[in-house]
């Protein structure tokens, strides 16, 4: 599988907002289409886009949608900064500028064979979601899925009724913890960490994909190598400031790496020394 | 005729308890007691006195804080083969918080006062009873100081 940009890396294309979702208090999605003939192109799961508001400035957001369905180019946006604010306000219609698709992905297709655990952590379930949806589509080739999912309250979940949908298939175990809740909340309270113990999957022959906040990550990283799970089936993807997304500007050093060309999607065990340090 | 299961067998059952010796376990099951809370009931009540600790066989229960604006704030839930109430150990054996059956729990619990004798006269069981407490409190405190971190927040 490989999934490259279609024109000029450097090139925004003009994409057409199709639809607007708000997610959350704080989210939205944007599901767009190209405003010129040459269609959108495939990508992988994990992989990001830079979106253009025009007049404001770029950022890169990792793709949310389908990868069966690459038409449908989809992004689930949390608002944060200016430019993410300009695209909040996007309607049907708008106009935004598309560079990608970039970066790394996960290695679906080397987990088949295996048990699959995807640990999710607040909006870190949107980059997963292609996994997710691939896995799905190609279940009878992986072994025990597990969906453990983190958020900061019961108002902060994110994908409800698709969480809820695939909680409802007798092949794959989800579970969703919330950091605090109120009395009408009958689901867990805690890190998502303390989900881990209780999935059932087996260690030994399992990969781990992990999206969330950094120090989500590193606290569910111990959980998992403790249990048995080698540090090369452990996969993450990294954030840091991403520019160019072509490895160019040196934005988004992380040690040897830029994370916009050989991430986001990282192997723990080729980046684990560089987690540790402080400042980076 | 029907059998009744001893409670130091279903200690050995929890995980709390596994890899103990079994006059240890015995010893304890002379404290113990089994016990059901139905969805809603409340196990115990922030303030009032700690009097038993328990190991959960079924259920899930929440941890919650009274709060004067709401119902009340639940910062943990904890599942079958945990266990919860410490505040037995600690002066003034007050409960911390509210503990609530989210559903129908069933749970074996040790009484304090029982268990403050025993432990007294061996100190051997005291030192495996507290070997075995410390790293569920140090998960518990590494879980809470995540949640500190409001890792989900705007950053």
């Amino acid at each position: 599988m490989s999934a490259k940009p279609h024109i000029d890396a450097m090139t925004p294309v003009p994409f057409t907002v199709t639809k607007r979702t708000q997610e959350l208090a704080d989210t939205f999605t944007l599901e767009l289409t190209p405003a010129v003939a040459g269609g959108a192109p495939a990508f992988l799961p994990g992989q990001f886009n830079m979106l253009y508001a025009f007049g404001v400035g770029e950022v890169p957001i990792s793709i949310s949608g389908d990868p069966a369905y690459p038409e449908k180019l989809i992004h689930t946006i949390r608002d944060v900064g200016a430019v993410t604010n300009a695209l909040s306000k996007l309607k049907k219609g708008a106009q935004i500028g598309v560079r990608g698709p970039f970066g790394s992905a996960w290695p679906v297709n080397e987990a088949q064979g295996s048990d699959v655990v995807i640990i999710a952590g607040g909006i870190g379930l949107a980059p997963l979601r292609p996994a997710i949806n691939h896995i799905l589509a190609n279940r009878t080739k992986y072994g025990r899925f597990v969906l453990l999912y983190g958020a900061r309250s019961p108002a902060d979940v994110l994908y409800v009724k698709q969480l809820q949908s695939w909680r409802g298939r007798l092949d794959t175990f989800v579970d969703v913890t919330v950091d605090h809740a109120g009395r009408d909340w009958a689901g867990n309270v805690g890190v998502v960490t303390r989900l881990i113990g209780r999935a059932n999957f087996d260690a030994h022959h399992t990969k781990a994909f992990i999206c969330g906040p950094e120090i989500m990550m590193r606290f569910t990283i111990k959980e998992l190598t403790c249990l048995g799970v080698a540090k090369d089936e452990i996969y993450v993807s990294m954030e840091r400031n991403m520019k160019c997304a072509v490895g160019h500007c040196g934005h988004c050093q992380f040690g040897g790496h830029f994370i916009c060309k050989d991430g986001p999607v990282f192997e723990y065990a080729r980046i684990e020394n560089l987690l540790g340090v402080r400042g980076l | 005729m029907v059998k009744v299961e001893g409670l130091d067998k279903l200690m050995a059952e929890h995980p709390f308890f596994q890899g103990m010796d079994e006059t240890s376990r015995k010893t304890l099951a002379g404290c113990a007691r089994n016990e059901r809370f139905g969805a809603g009931d409340y196990v115990a009540h922030e303030g009032k006195p700690a009097e038993r600790f328990y190991f959960i066989r079924s259920g899930t229960v929440a941890l919650e804080f009274h709060m004067p604006s709401n119902d009340g704030l639940v910062i943990e839930t904890l599942h079958d083969g945990e266990m919860f109430g410490w505040s037995w150990m600690v002066p003034p054996y007050e409960w911390a918080y509210d503990i609530r059956a989210v559903e129908l729990t069933r749970v074996i619990s040790l009484e304090a006062t029982c268990l403050r004798k025993k432990l007294k006269k061996d100190n051997a069981l005291g030192f495996e009873l507290y070997s075995r407490f410390v790293p569920v409190m140090a998960k518990r405190l590494s879980s809470a100081r995540q949640q500190l971190t409001d890792m989900y927040g705007k950053s």
